[in-house]
Formats: structure tokens, C-alpha cells, sequence
């Protein structure tokens, strides 16, 4: 942790005089790759403290450049991600992102939105899946939820028409629809899935979600190794309850993805526990705990770093470094399956520093 | 694509944290909705949740072939009915589930001031449900969908 605390620091001292284009293949030098690490508010730090000690750990070859983004205003009044924090995310292209609280100053935007247009983070991707030894009224869930994250009924485009009656523009575009789709497609077969089914109302809104699902239908052409099927989102909802283990990759809109990926995410425990990422353009990949900042307990040693710590473990699959992201995966799910040292969470009374330490010892033991 | 969205005029609330309130309550209650359901009891929401919302809530109980629904209408019109299939593969065969049907029925006694009878028929389906010795094919059993309605009728005879 020191170690990692130093190098990063050095990074930041040293960063301003050596930030130049060329050098922006020294993040994959020595095979050591950097992440923009955004510790957030509340348990965030704590959380991260305990996923860099992790991954230290588990000797991944990742070196941490903290930042931080809460927003500022820029030349002209326009509100931004502090230019740091935007030129790390551009170099380095990876970015780990604890909870970040919202200031209440006055046409402060929200840091999430701020982010996702900052970097055009147009997928996120939440993979669900049954932690066992976290018990659950549900078992075996080992599905994935892709999300458009950038358009449709989350345009934010809504005007009165007369008092007491307002409209809301769904925007869904054939550009976004086919970006999404084929992210979907490509992650089902980089990830070795079965299937994606798109999840829609065509039947009721029969242009726009009927253009999403021309695009999934389009796009399915060219991946038949790919099975492709199509399902109403209410039939979705009511299957997904009764039986989760028929899913498989699903690709949506905005609102339908915010509403089955917490869905989805209760199945198998709730947001302290559930990994995800948003896939930008350009290459740029954040990867995130979705839960929030838990103020009544941060600082206190109590915090629950699954979530982050498997967001983590998803963004080690995302470089490549898949024998790094299983180590680290069966260490702390062994341990939450041992039940031995749990947060209280998920049910125990340890700290969130020894579960963090029992965490590191099978992941060294791992290696023996 | 147009959603239309009619907010309720509240001369003490601004526009913009009435609709927060609701945004948050569809964010809160999915994840809790699949953890826990008893926390919940009244749930009102506009057109498109409601699609969403009643159907995973018909999935908790069991599915579309168990839940009642009713829609009300202006007028004093009302219209209960079984949102399942019409299930053309069983049709006229004699092995279709009436629980649907017949829970709608009860809502519409309700809806009537009939509480005694809802009550009865109610019960005896419930109860014949329980028993588990006559239940159809959906159900679990084998029993034929008059040999089921024939336990119903029985156990309200029995009642009386």
C-alpha cells in the first residue's frame, strides 16, 4: 500500500514535467499499466485504500494516479472535470471511480452526467452474478446488463405545453442504437456468452424502440455465433423474478437499462456488491462501485469494498489481465463464503480492514 | 417518440421536487422490490412503471396466471379481468387454471360492497390451492379445470 501510495504520489509530482504525447505508451511500459483511480466521497477513500492494498496483494501490474473530479467552473462559466483529472482519463484511458456525493451549491451538475458526456461513456455494462455464501432468494444469476447510457427517455428534453400538462422527448437515435448493439455483441463474445436479447416496447412505441430493435437486428447479422433474441421489457421483468437463470447478455435503452440493472443487482445482493463499468469512446473504460457515499459511516473503518473491489476485478478483464481479475475474484469470494470475517453488510462484524487483510492472505496464498 | 407525463398541481411543491420524489422512487424500488417485498404496500406510478412494476409484482406471486387486475374507468365503469394468454394449445381441452379469473371476480365483489361473498369464494380457492390435491397441470397438479372448480364449489358448500 505504501508502495503503490509513493509511486503514485511520484506520479503526480513528476507527471506535469513528463506529460507529453509520446510518452503516452509509458502507461504499458514494463508491462505495468496506469489507472486513474477516483477515490469519491464519503467511503470512498477507505474503499479504495482497500483495493489498492488488494490489488498490491495480489502483485497486479497497475500503477494508481489519484484524481479527483469534483466539477469547476471553467473559462466562460461552463462546469467541468478538473483538467487533471480529464488529462489522466485520456491518457491512461482506465479509470476506477468510487461513490461520489452531488455538492447541493446552486446548478451544480451532477458529477455521474458530467462524466458520462466528459467521456462519452455511452455502455455501462453491469454483470450479475450470484455471490456465493451471500444468501439470496435467488441462486445461480449469472447474467449481464448493457445499458445506452447516453440518450432515450433520459434526453432531459421536457417543456410545458399548457400548465399542468408536460411533455417528454424519448430521443432514440440510429447512430446510439447500433453503437450500443454492436458493444453488446462484441462483449457476449469476448466474455464467451451465449446470447443477448434485446429488451424493448417496440409494440407500444413502435418508432423508437422500434428503431433500437432494427439495430439489434441489423447488427446480430454479422455475429451468428451469437444467438439473438428479443423480449418485451414487462415479460423481462416478470420472468427475471420468477426464474433469473434463463438470462443471459441484455442489451436496452436508458431507462429500461436503470430500471433491470438495479433490478438485477438486487437479485443477487444490492449495490454493495455489484460491479460495473461504463465503456466510452475513444477507449476509455470507467469502472465503478454504484452504491453511495454512506456518510453516517465514513471513516470508520466499516466500510464494504466488494462492489468497488469487483468493479476492479471487471476492469482487470477489460486490459486482458484475466489471471490477475480470477485471483482476486476467488479470494474474496472464498471469503465471503467462509464466512469467517464479514462486514456487517453482509451479515458479520468484522472491519473493513480485516476483511481487506483476509482478502490479501488468500490472495498470497493463491500464489503458493 | 412523445411521452406524455401529467403532473399533479401541489401549490407547495415546486414542479421540479415533485418529480425527484418520483425519480427516487423508481430508482429505490426495484432493488428493494426483489430483496424484500413486504415493505411495500400501495404503490401509485405513472402509465409506463406501472407496465413494468405490476408485472414483476405478478412474478413475485407466482405469474400472470394467478394475479387478478382491474381497471377503473371515469363514470363509475370498471373492468376486472385475467391478463394472461388465451393459451390457444389447452383451449377447450378442459386443463386451463381459473385462479386468475376468479381472484378478478373477487376484486370486482369488492369493488361492490360484496365483502362477505369475496370473503367465501376467496378462501375456498385459496384454501384449495393449499390443499394441494386438486391443482392444475400450471399449478403443479393434473386435475382437470371442472375437478378443480368442483373443489372450489364443494369447500363453499362446506362453508355454508
Amino acid at each position: 500500500m505504501a508502495g503503490n501510495a509513493w509511486r503514485s504520489l511520484l506520479t503526480q509530482a513528476v507527471g506535469v514535467a513528463v506529460r507529453k504525447p509520446a510518452l503516452a505508451s509509458a502507461s504499458f511500459s514494463r508491462g505495468v499499466k496506469t489507472v486513474t483511480m477516483i477515490p469519491g466521497d464519503g467511503i470512498g477513500p477507505e474503499i479504495s485504500a482497500a483495493v489498492m492494498k488488494i490489488f498490491e496483494a495480489a502483485k497486479a501490474p497497475i500503477t494508481w494516479e489519484e484524481r479527483n473530479v469534483t466539477a469547476i467552473k471553467g473559462p466562460g462559466g461552463r462546469w467541468m472535470i478538473p483538467p487533471d483529472a480529464k488529462e489522466s482519463m485520456d491518457r491512461s484511458k482506465i479509470g476506477l471511480k468510487g461513490p461520489l456525493k452531488t455538492p447541493i451549491a446552486a446548478g451544480h451538475p451532477s458529477m455521474n452526467l458530467l462524466l458520462r458526456k466528459t467521456f462519452d461513456l455511452y455502455a455501462n455494462v453491469r454483470p450479475c452474478v450470484s455471490i456465493e455464501g451471500y444468501k439470496t432468494p435467488y441462486t445461480d444469476v449469472n447474467l449481464v446488463t448493457i445499458r445506452e447510457n447516453t440518450e432515450g427517455e433520459y434526453s432531459g428534453i421536457e417543456h410545458m405545453i399548457v400548465d399542468g400538462v408536460v411533455q417528454s422527448i424519448k430521443l432514440i437515435t440510429e447512430n446510439a442504437s447500433r453503437r450500443i448493439a454492436e458493444y453488446a455483441f462484441e462483449y457476449a463474445r469476448n466474455n464467451k456468452r451465449t446470447s443477448v436479447t434485446a429488451v424493448h416496447k417496440a409494440n407500444i412505441m413502435r418508432m423508437s424502440d422500434g428503431l433500437f430493435l432494427r439495430k439489434c437486428r441489423e447488427v446480430a447479422e454479422n455475429y451468428k455465433d451469437i444467438k439473438f433474441t428479443e423480449m418485451y421489457l414487462d415479460t423481462v421483468c416478470l420472468n427475471m423474478v420468477q426464474d433469473p437463470t434463463q438470462f443471459d447478455v441484455l442489451v436496452m435503452p436508458n431507462l429500461y437499462g436503470d430500471i433491470l440493472s438495479d433490478l438485477c443487482a438486487g437479485l443477487i445482493g444490492g449495490l454493495g456488491v455489484t460491479p460495473s463499468g461504463n465503456i466510452g469512446a475513444n477507449g476509455v473504460a470507467i469502472f465503478e462501485s454504484v452504491h453511495g457515499t454512506a456518510p453516517d459511516i465514513a471513516g470508520m473503518d466499516l466500510a464494504n469494498p466488494t462492489a468497488l473491489l469487483l468493479s476492479a476485478v471487471m476492469m482487470l478483464r477489460h486490459m486482458g489481465l484475466h489471471d490477475h481479475a480470477d485471483k482476486i475474484q476467488t479470494a474474496c469470494f472464498d471469503t465471503i463464503r467462509d464466512k469467517k470475517v464479514l462486514t456487517k453488510d453482509l451479515g458479520g462484524s468484522a472491519k473493513c480492514s480485516e476483511f481487506t487483510a483476509e482478502i490479501c492472505r488468500r490472495v498470497q496464498d493463491l500464489d503458493e | 417518440m412523445v411521452l406524455y407525463r401529467v403532473l399533479s398541481s401541489s401549490p407547495n411543491k415546486p414542479a421540479n421536487a415533485l418529480q425527484s420524489t418520483l425519480l427516487n422512487m423508481q430508482e429505490t424500488i426495484r432493488e428493494p422490490m426483489v430483496q424484500d417485498p413486504t415493505q411495500f404496500d400501495v404503490l401509485v406510478m405513472p402509465n409506463l412503471y406501472g407496465d413494468i412494476l405490476s408485472d414483476l409484482c405478478a412474478g413475485l406471486i407466482g405469474g400472470l396466471g394467478v394475479t387478478p387486475s382491474g381497471n377503473i374507468g371515469a363514470n363509475g365503469v370498471a373492468i376486472f379481468e385475467s391478463v394472461h394468454g388465451t393459451a390457444p394449445d389447452i383451449a377447450g381441452k378442459d386443463l386451463a387454471n381459473p385462479t386468475a379469473l376468479l381472484l378478478s371476480a373477487v376484486m370486482m365483489l369488492r369493488h361492490m360492497g360484496l365483502h362477505g361473498h369475496a370473503k367465501k369464494i376467496e378462501s375456498a380457492c385459496f384454501d384449495t390451492i393449499r390443499d394441494r390435491k386438486v391443482l392444475t397441470k400450471d399449478l403443479g397438479g393434473n386435475s382437470k379445470c371442472s375437478e378443480f372448480t368442483e373443489a372450489i364449489c364443494q369447500r363453499m358448500k362446506d362453508m355454508d
